[in-house]
């Protein structure tokens, strides 16, 4: 089962990383957006897959019987969904005050903080 | 239920004994800075309130991460259990010297930002929640120095990200829109990097506890296997990122520059030195075995960004922006010290010069940024070819600013002379020629870099095309800020700070050593988090 699952965050990776490489803005977050889901599959796999066992232990034992599903990367996973999520609605938003003020969602022409041709230094002294 | 009847032996799963009363001091930065940000925000529409109130809870940071250091030089490293679960179960808070040192100058850089923004920050940026921010990042910062957790490390990243963007925005001007974009995306995409590597090391370990984790890779038979070693390039990766390392530093130059002046200049200490700690936390305590083969790699990126940033300050008129080059070429050096640390006999030196120096330039970098404040106040610019004649204006800043070009260009006798000394004779020791060579280079093309403001906006009698030999009285931006304290108090602070680590740097090298050692010879910290049997 993990190998099924690790093929599908192969893919995942392959879709966010060809549409971080483009050149429009909108394209990048929706690539940072499926990069988030791509490492939360992936920590969630590396806690290993067990299905149907949940790990609760009988009241007259310390430890549970069996093997169980590993609790863990459910917390990891919910704290960096949280994370994600609030910086992708933030970095939406400052896209879209970036698209007004700008005029532009292409990163090749958002040149106001490093001007091209930019002055160079004085060079006599 | 019979769960009531059973007696339970709360020994084999938690830690029964009581928590000393001063080891409470290590969650103290934490959260004096979180409940005090909470406080700010609640009151962010008192901005008369809001500088005295934030300046106030800096102040008890200050206090509180000096405690810290005190004890942690007195009881060597101690450890504090959420929950008090025994380690690696709950999550560990560790001090050790490197981290103490390091939250104790962050809180004062901090503190001296707080009064340097009552002045450069107006009242909608108050109100907009500048000191709500500094306070969170501070949360950040100081979280992640402290943890010992790596999934919790994380956890502390985003914290000190998220209150960078709303920093980084605050005053909502174009350029900071631009700015923030860049900045915004690529360290989202390192913090997604160094959670990726995480998730795959919890997958071979099993744990996220930084001290076991530590002990399991020593027990490993071939620590170069292929997956610990994908894991060591991402974290390589994605904390050069973080640092403005030199194949991924972009996003520095493009943002730094944009926002409030005070801001950039918390950033420009701060953000990039925590990249650097988590780099030397993960390599020289974690993968000691992973360094050793990346160590030639290291090397190569440190000379290579040493040079882009002596280079690149070369090439810039704005000020802010040479600046930002100058952090870049600050984070060759300390990398450079994680390079020489694979070599066990000089590792010591090496990551003690590499903590010396990000002490330096946290206080070094921050204060240059405040004097580029002060310059755009007199003159008027932030531009080397309209600044000028600001000597006749204050012969004391000029000789404050002369200080700071000395220090960040590592001229004896101003603070980054020491640490430049340690590195490049770690470099030697372990005949990395070339890595030394490229220390001594950058430090020079630095001090070519400071002397072109020195003569433009100093020496010079006015802007550009002010005849020789004559004086044009130059207007600033705000006169009226200048008589003010709250100006020149923090840029006061640090400039003592930088004088005092260079003719007295006795007491910093002693603080460096211990914090070096405590990582290259990782028993001390190990023991503290599992206790003595550990």
């Amino acid at each position: 089962m993990e190998t099924g699952v690790t093929v599908l965050i192969g893919l995942f990776f392959m879709v966010a990383v060809y549409l971080m490489l483009s050149k429009q803005l909108v394209r990048i977050l929706l690539g940072i957006a499926i990069l988030g889901n791509a490492v939360n599959m992936l920590i969630f796999t590396n806690g290993r897959l067990t299905r149907e066992i949940p790990p609760l232990i009988p009241a007259h034992l310390y430890t549970p019987e069996t093997a169980t599903a590993n609790p863990l990367p459910q917390a990891l996973v919910l704290t960096a969904i949280v994370i994600s999520f609030s910086f992708f609605a933030f970095l939406l938003v400052l896209a879209f005050r970036a698209y007004q003020e700008l005029g532009t969602d292409e990163v090749n022409k958002m040149r106001v903080a490093e001007p091209e041709n930019d002055q160079t230094p004085p060079q006599g002294y | 239920m019979a769960g009531s009847s059973v007696s339970v032996d709360y020994a084999d799963a938690m830690i029964t004994t009581p928590i000393a009363a001063g080891d409470w001091l290590i969650v103290a930065p934490s959260l004096i800075t979180m409940l005090g940000g909470a406080l700010c925000l609640m009151l962010r529409k008192h901005t008369d309130l809001q500088p005295k109130l934030g300046i106030t809870l800096l102040g008890a940071l200050v206090l509180a991460s000096f405690a810290l250091l005190v004890r942690v030089l007195d009881h060597g490293v101690i450890t504090m259990v959420m929950g008090n679960w025994l380690p690696p179960f709950g999550i560990a808070v560790t001090a050790d010297a490197l981290g103490a040192t390091l939250t104790f100058i962050g809180s004062v850089v901090a503190f001296c930002a707080g009064l340097f923004g009552m002045k450069t920050v107006s009242n909608s940026g108050r109100r907009y929640g500048f000191y709500p921010f500094l306070l969170l990042l501070m949360t950040g910062v100081c979280g992640s120095f402290l943890t010992a957790d790596i999934f919790n490390l994380y956890v502390w990243f985003e914290v000190l990200l998220i209150s960078s963007y709303g920093l980084l925005i605050l005053g909502n001007d174009r350029i900071q829109l631009d700015g923030a974009v860049k900045y915004g995306v690529l360290n989202l995409v390192g913090t997604n990097l160094f959670l990726i590597a995480t998730g795959l090391l919890y997958g071979i370990f099993g744990t996220l506890n930084m001290a076991d984790i530590a002990i399991k890779v020593a027990e490993l038979e071939n620590p170069a296997s292929g997956t610990l070693a994908t894991v060591a390039a991402l974290y390589f990766l994605a904390f050069a990122m973080k640092a403005a390392a030199f194949p991924v530093n972009f996003w520095l130059p493009a943002s730094y520059h944009t926002p409030n002046i005070v801001v950039s200049a918390v950033f420009a200490g701060l953000l990039t030195k925590v990249g650097v700690y988590a780099l030397i936390r993960i390599f020289v305590l974690i993968l000691p075995a992973s360094l050793d083969y990346m160590a030639d790699i290291f090397g190569l990126v440190a000379i290579v960004t040493l040079m882009t940033g002596a280079l690149g300050a070369l090439a810039q008129t704005e000020i802010r922006r040479l600046l930002g080059y100058l952090v870049i070429a600050g984070i060759g050096s300390m990398l450079a010290g994680v390079a020489v640390a694979s070599n066990d006999k000089v590792a010591t030196l090496a990551i003690s010069g590499a903590i010396f120096y990000a002490v330096h330039s946290i206080i070094v970098m921050t204060a240059l940024y405040m004097s580029a404040g002060i310059m755009n106040m007199m003159g008027g610019s932030y531009n080397l070819r309209k600044l000028g004649g600001l000597y006749q204006k204050s012969i004391a800043f000029a000789g404050v600013f002369l200080i700071l070009a000395f220090a960040v260009s590592g001229l004896p006798p101003f603070s980054g002379f020491w640490p430049k000394i340690m590195l490049v004779d770690a470099a030697f020791k372990d005949e990395r020629f070339w890595l030394g060579a490229a220390i001594l280079v950058s430090g020079f093309l630095t001090t070519l870099a400071m002397g072109r403001i020195w003569i433009f906006a100093f020496w010079r009698g006015g802007p550009e095309g002010t005849p020789d030999g004559q004086s044009v009285e130059v207007s600033g931006s705000s006169q009226a800020d200048l008589a003010s304290g709250a100006i020149w108090l923090p840029l006061g602070i640090l400039t003592a700070l930088v004088v005092y680590f260079g003719i007295q740097p006795e007491w910093m090298i002693e603080l460096s050593t211990q914090g070096a050692s405590s990582v290259v010879d990782p028993l001390g910290y190990i023991r503290s988090v599992f206790g003595e049997q550990g």
